[in-house]
């Protein structure tokens, strides 16, 4: 975090340049330009918070800035109110526009998300025709030109822009370096992880939406006073806006505060340019070089500028060199590594079919504290289907599952992780764009809120599980072996009771299933219960107290592992008669 | 009377949904195929639109004839447009970034067209005069205006073709093939790069020809996309994002939907209608109508 302070430095520095800026420009058309690049890079930040971090990628964000336009002019014009007082009412409007909008919304996903918001800035343009606003204009306010934001002096807007522009930065810099921030961007890479994680992300998403909708309606209202004087349903819902705030960001690049600042400083100085040189005899070049603009950054580096040129600078967690892994395996020390008779989790007759396949059919069993229970079974056998209906991907048919004596079923993963079950993936689902510390956090902060306390605890977690070392390489850098520790690093900051391991063995060399083993020895030792599902009975064998056996989504047994591999119907479905003979032989 | 007056609404929907029904089969093959969200959709009908008129003013081509001549040039400018752009996307290796690359991409496409076409052409609306815009079949009390009627007929026609090379050729079928495995495809010996092309080479042909039918009653103007690319995605959406059958359906019930919310609403409030059947269907069933494939959360 050596960063946090510049990060703060860098805003200073850039408000800095700018009344450097209003102080130095002369002309009123180049203040005008200057009050344009703050705006479009305030919108860009604003559409920044829930498009760039969150990812939630929105096509109507002008909704917000239309409706901040809107209502500011016309409390001016209905009742008089300054728009200084006006904004405060246009943000309360927009705020609660987005939590009506995003309450249906968010239930989308993708690509659906995207379209559906394309709907509502073109409602509220037909709904503002209608109702006969199709042009209202600025009353003059001669007498009192400050009150009502109408000044003479060119340069009062560009500060009024600036200051739009600084408390933008400045919120989205605090989500940035907030939990908040660090969930967002958590759900950007892999919800499902992130739910899994204990990240509500429902209200994370909706949380960011509000936020960006607020500063997207004070730019709508301050622009509307500064360049456009008249509000129509065009101007102010129309594609041109959301095609600005586009191009704002993905020139500059999104999921940093920077991008937006990049592509307003770049884009807009040459759109205006373009605009009063050939505009007259061309109209519609700005929206050619927009699309132009958007093209080309496609084609060329769809990250953005910032991300290239960051990119280029510096070359990040490679070239380390090859790690030992080298895990203390924890003393089995008597009392903390024995299941205790207290039962943790409840599963009760649960059954889940999914068209035309039975997956779980009336799965019953315990599991007690502190103990490792393997499940095992044959491909297909219902495993994983039974761990999705644990943590609460799925929702059982019929059946209950009760944790620690209450209720659990239907719950959201988010919310069994909270309750204390953790899990992780067949397929190790990381966040490709956050370092393995990052990765882990987003697990801890389940549990604690400040971001230095999280990243603590999850060095700790690391610790636990010997990667340490590697706490700031991204995870595409990582072996099979460190990406599982990884996961179980981030399961384990959310201190959890109970952990669902899901072939943590898969794909390991021997010398890393040895490590694994260990490591997940330590975790029951550290008094966490475990249920590892697994392949391969021999690694089983050593490793848990009690064996479930599956088969075809019916549990085939159940008890300590001699007296399950005895068992003829388990040899019969699943171990086969070679096994047999081979245990006997020896 | 009352009856005459709901069987004309409904008459009169239908008959522009088919329309709206053509270029939306054009958006769901290429979302289809691809994956991608294709923006640029009405730009291309709209250019469809201007070289309808250009065969109507230079060589007295009727509009109707018009708009299947615009098919051949369509479908090379696709081509050529997924070759030279949307190819080239690669989204960093990132199948969900490169499919958002290239819907940007296409988003800044329709920019570029629609402004460039402004700043060539003039933006002042231009009209195909025919004979039969301003005539009208009479069923009984029910009045069809001969160029929708028209427009719609070859509409359904054009709609049948594409149907019958996606179920009995075997290029259909191998359309069909990358479109639900692109991996599974290739491996058959598909060339799933060239399925993309034709699949973006048709549908831009099926919009620019469904331009050309709008042509014959529909003012032509550079900035007419935006009024119809919103139908389409609620047309594609309403019949389940890719199906083909189902953005035809889509398309019919949008025509339905704007002509009879005239009955309730006032002409401005027209598209509420569809915009509200649009957030209703993403909000109860976001597969659509006829989609198989259940969103991914």
């Amino acid at each position: 975090m050596a960063s946090r302070g510049r990060g703060w430095l860098a805003i200073v520095a850039v408000v800095a340049v700018g009344v450097a800026l209003t102080l130095l420009v002369q002309e009123r058309y180049h203040h005008r330009v200057l009050t344009l690049v703050f705006l479009w890079a305030a919108m860009g930040l604003a559409w920044n918070i829930i498009s760039g971090y969150a990812g939630q990628i929105s096509f109507g964000h002008q909704v917000f800035f239309g409706i901040g336009a809107y209502v500011t002019v016309l409390l001016v014009v209905k009742a008089g109110l300054t728009p200084w007082i006006g904004m405060g009412v246009a943000v309360a409007v927009a705020v609660l526009a987005a939590v009506l909008i995003g309450m249906p919304t968010f239930r989308l996903a993708g690509i659906y998300f995207g379209l559906a918001t394309l709907a509502y800035p073109l409602i509220f343009r037909i709904v503002m025709d209608w109702l006969g606003y199709q042009e209202v204009a600025i009353p003059m306010k001669r007498e009192q030109p400050g009150w009502f934001m109408q000044f003479n002096e060119p340069r009062s807007f560009d500060l009024l822009a600036l200051g739009v522009l600084a408390a933008t930065l400045v919120l989205s810099r605090v989500i940035e370096t907030s939990r908040l921030g660090y969930r967002l961007r958590a759900i950007k890479e892999n919800e499902q992880a992130a739910e899994a994680m204990g990240v509500d992300s429902f209200r994370c998403k909706m949380a960011a939406y509000m936020l960006s909708a607020a500063p997207a309606a004070v730019v709508g209202a301050v622009y509307i006073h500064a360049i456009l004087f008249i509000v129509t349903p065009e101007a102010v819902f129309g594609l041109l806006v959301i095609s600005q705030t586009l191009v704002v960001c993905l020139v500059g690049g999104s999921g940093t505060l920077w991008g937006p600042l990049v592509g307003a400083a770049l884009m807009v100085p040459v759109s205006e340019i373009l605009d009063t040189t050939v505009g007259d005899r061309l109209p519609g070049i700005q929206g050619v070089v927009y699309g132009a603009a958007l093209m080309l950054i496609m084609l060329g580096a769809p990250e953005g500028l910032y991300w290239r040129v960051r990119h280029a600078f510096r070359a990040r967690g490679g070239g380390e060199a090859t790690r030992l892994a080298i895990v203390a395996p924890p003393a089995e020390d008597g009392a903390a590594a024995v299941p205790t008779e207290t039962v943790l989790l409840e599963v009760r007759g649960v059954s889940k079919a999914f068209i035309g396949l039975q997956a779980l059919s009336d799965i019953s069993f315990d599991v007690r504290e502190r103990e490792i229970l393997g499940v095992i079974g044959p491909n297909g056998a219902g495993k994983t289907t039974l761990f999705n209906v644990l943590n609460g991907f799925l929702v059982p048919d019929r059946g209950e599952v009760r944790f620690l004596g209450q209720a659990v079923t239907g719950l959201r993963p988010s919310a069994l992780c909270r309750r204390g079950i953790g899990r992780t993936f067949q397929v190790p689902r990381t966040f490709q764009h956050l370092t393995v510390l990052e990765n882990v956090m987003v697990g801890a902060f389940v549990r604690v809120g400040p971001v230095h306390v999280a990243a603590s605890t999850a060095r700790s977690a690391l610790a636990k599980v010997g990667l340490a070392d590697r706490a700031d390489a991204l995870p595409t850098g990582l072996t099979t072996l460190d990406l599982r520790l990884m996961e179980l690093a981030r399961c384990l900051a959310t201190a959890p009771r109970l952990v669902l391991l899901d072939e943590p063995l898969a794909g390991l060399s021997g010398d890393g299933v040895a490590v694994m083993i260990s490591v997940i020895r330590g975790v029951r030792t550290r008094g966490v219960t475990v249920v590892i599902i697994e392949h391969t009975m021999q690694a089983l064998l050593r490793l848990a107290d009690r064996l479930i056996v599956l088969d075809q989504g019916r549990r085939l047994a159940a008890g300590a592992p001699g007296q399950v591999t005895q068992d003829p119907a388990v040899i019969e479905a699943y171990l086969g008669k070679r096994w047999l003979a081979r245990m006997a032989a020896r | 009377m009352v009856l005459a007056e709901l069987v004309q609404y409904v008459a009169t929907g239908l008959l522009v949904g088919g329309v709206y029904a053509l270029m939306s089969i054009g958006l769901a093959l290429i979302f289809g195929v691809m994956r991608v969200v294709n923006f640029a959709q009405g730009d291309f009908m709209m250019l469809g639109m201007y070289l309808t008129y250009f065969y109507a003013m230079s060589g007295s081509v009727d509009p109707l004839l018009g708009a299947i001549l615009t098919i051949p040039p369509f479908f090379a400018l696709g081509w050529a447009v997924h070759r030279g752009l949307l190819a080239r996307v690669t989204g960093g290796g990132d199948p969900q970034r490169q499919m958002d690359a290239q819907l940007i991409l296409t988003l800044g496409l329709s920019l570029v067209i629609t402004n460039a076409t402004t700043m060539i052409l003039s933006p002042t609306p231009l009209g195909i005069r025919t004979a039969y815009a301003t005539q009208a079949f009479a069923l009984g009390p029910v009045l069809l205006n001969q160029a929708r009627s028209y427009a719609f007929a070859m509409a359904l026609l054009l709609a049948a073709a594409v149907y019958v090379f996606l179920t009995r050729t075997d290029l259909g079928k191998a359309l069909r093939a990358s479109a639900d495995d692109p991996e599974a495809a290739s491996y058959q010996g598909i060339d799933v790069r060239a399925m993309h092309g034709l699949a973006f080479g048709t549908g831009i042909a099926l919009v620019a020809a469904a331009g050309g039918l709008l042509a014959t009653y529909y003012p032509i103007e550079p900035t007419v996309a935006g009024n119809f690319i919103v139908l389409m995605f609620v047309a594609v959406v309403l019949g389940g994002l890719g199906s083909i059958p189902g953005a035809f359906v889509g398309g019919l019930v949008i025509g339905l939907v704007q002509s009879l919310t005239l009955l309730v609403l006032p002409f401005q409030l027209q598209n509420t209608g569809v915009f509200i059947v649009f957030l209703l269907v993403l909000y109860l069933r976001p597969q659509g109508l006829f989609g198989r494939r259940a969103r991914t959360v």
